[in-house]
């Protein structure tokens, strides 16, 4: 290759204007890192395009780099959100951010926990009212029962223990006039499964037993006073165990309780 | 020059700052003048010169040392520049439109001007320098024009314009020496 007739061309002149086409711009650097003259003709070329530009230039305010350094540092934190300017901020927005949803949730939670405690006050006023019901209508059973009781025209007989049960007791309350019997059976046992007590009017001469009735549900009465009809003369009354459903006449055997109407 | 260009540009390529800051004091006043020749504003100039370079940063990666020198990459980028500049203030101007007598104005301007010590004047650079090879010069390297466009503009055949050029140079080198 004839390296003066190609210097010679005036192609490395356009080189270096940037003319030529990317496959000539290939070509001349292979032959410029193979051939150092082509180098140096390159670089003599620039050299006085460079004085050239240089002799019509406005000159370079000291201002020029450093204003260059702010924009390209204005992008680059823009790209790096790491400069620490830009982290503290973010931080304090999240920590704010959690603080709240912190306090928010403690907030719910308590709410939550004041919204059960409502609750369970609520259930347990709604018990003590149902309790308190209760007492006041036991209370009124109690009064009535008592009125009852203290009538004037009430008898008291009490029942002594007999030989099956001599620990037993009772009373009977007996108005005449209204031919009711209150039976205080609250002295005796708890009679065993499939047997209840049964209440006796009794007249002496000649013995004569005539039933007033069943001390039935005796668990379940927890005055343990039950109210019975007597439209007998009665002398004296007996309170005898029986097979559930009770006995056309009493079973002596059994015999818990006894007491003669006094005078 | 001391300075190992080619070293110079592979750490630029890798971004780095000192490199980048060396290549703006070695190119930046040589933009600022291809600038100028085209905006006819030294003020202007300065901040296009500005905008030049960040491009330049940010472009690093994409220079192929292969395809270029590296003075003839960044004169691209300031020639473009500088002419979107000229064309977004006047939709008409087209690039034939740019005074071609440029550098005269220039150079009668520095009949009155203190130049800057280090730099070799335009006047002594262009003593001995037909028009046409003020012309052809400053049309292939200020204002990209392309050799068929120099062809036209100057009304010279298109095999001539290559050969005309390398003399003009030729003629600046010479004085480059005095």
């Amino acid at each position: 290759m004839d390296i003066e007739k190609y210097i010679a061309s005036g192609v490395l002149e356009l080189y270096v204007a940037g003319l030529l086409s990317e496959k000539e711009n290939l070509e001349v650097d292979a032959l410029a890192q193979q051939y150092p003259e082509i180098k140096t003709e390159i670089i003599a070329i620039e050299t006085a395009i460079l004085a050239l530009s240089k002799s019509v230039s406005p000159g370079v305010p000291s201002s020029n780099l450093s204003g260059i350094h702010n924009r390209i540092h204005k992008v680059r934190t823009l790209d790096t959100p790491t400069k620490k300017q830009t982290n503290w901020l973010s931080y304090t927005g999240w920590a704010a951010a959690i603080l709240f949803a912190a306090g928010l949730l403690w907030m719910y939670n308590q709410n939550n926990t004041l919204k059960s405690n409502i609750e369970v006050v609520n259930q347990e006023k709604l018990k003590l009212k149902d309790t308190l019901n209760q007492t006041k209508s036991s209370k009124i059973k109690t009064e009535t029962l008592l009125e009852e009781l203290r009538d004037q025209n009430v008898a008291v007989v009490a029942l002594g223990g007999q030989a099956v049960s001599p620990e037993s007791f009772a009373k009977a309350y007996w108005n005449k006039e209204e031919n009711k019997v209150f039976i205080d059976a609250s002295g005796l046992p708890e009679p065993p499964e499939g047997y209840t007590y049964q209440v006796w009017s009794l007249k002496l001469e000649p013995l004569t037993p005539s039933s007033l009735g069943l001390l039935d549900d005796f668990a379940a009465n927890d005055t343990k006073v039950f109210e019975l009809e007597n439209t007998n003369e009665s002398e004296a009354f007996g309170i005898t165990l029986e097979p559930a459903g009770g006995s056309e006449s009493p079973t002596l055997e059994q015999l818990y309780t006894l007491g003669a109407v006094g005078a | 020059m001391v300075i190992d260009l080619d070293n110079l540009i592979v750490r630029f390529k890798e971004k780095d700052p000192t490199a980048f800051d060396q290549l703006h004091g070695m190119y930046a006043e040589n933009i600022c003048g291809v600038i100028n020749t085209i905006v006819r504003d030294p003020e202007r100039a300065q901040e296009l010169c500005q905008d030049v370079f960040v491009k330049i940063w940010h472009n690093a990666e994409s220079y192929d040392s292969s395809k270029g020198r590296f003075f003839t990459w960044i004169l691209n980028i300031a020639r473009n520049t500088a002419i979107d500049e000229v064309r977004s203030k006047s939709h008409k101007n087209q690039k034939k439109n740019l005074h071609v007598d440029f550098f005269v104005g220039i150079l009668e301007g520095q009949d009155n001007m203190d130049s800057k010590t280090d730099t070799i004047g335009l006047k002594k650079l262009l003593q001995n320098l037909k028009a046409k090879c003020t012309q052809i010069i400053e049309l292939l390297y200020f204002k990209g024009y392309t050799q068929k466009e120099v062809s036209e503009e100057l009304a010279i055949p298109i095999g001539t314009v290559k050969t005309r050029n390398r003399s003009c140079i030729g003629q600046i080198r010479e004085n480059l020496k005095l």
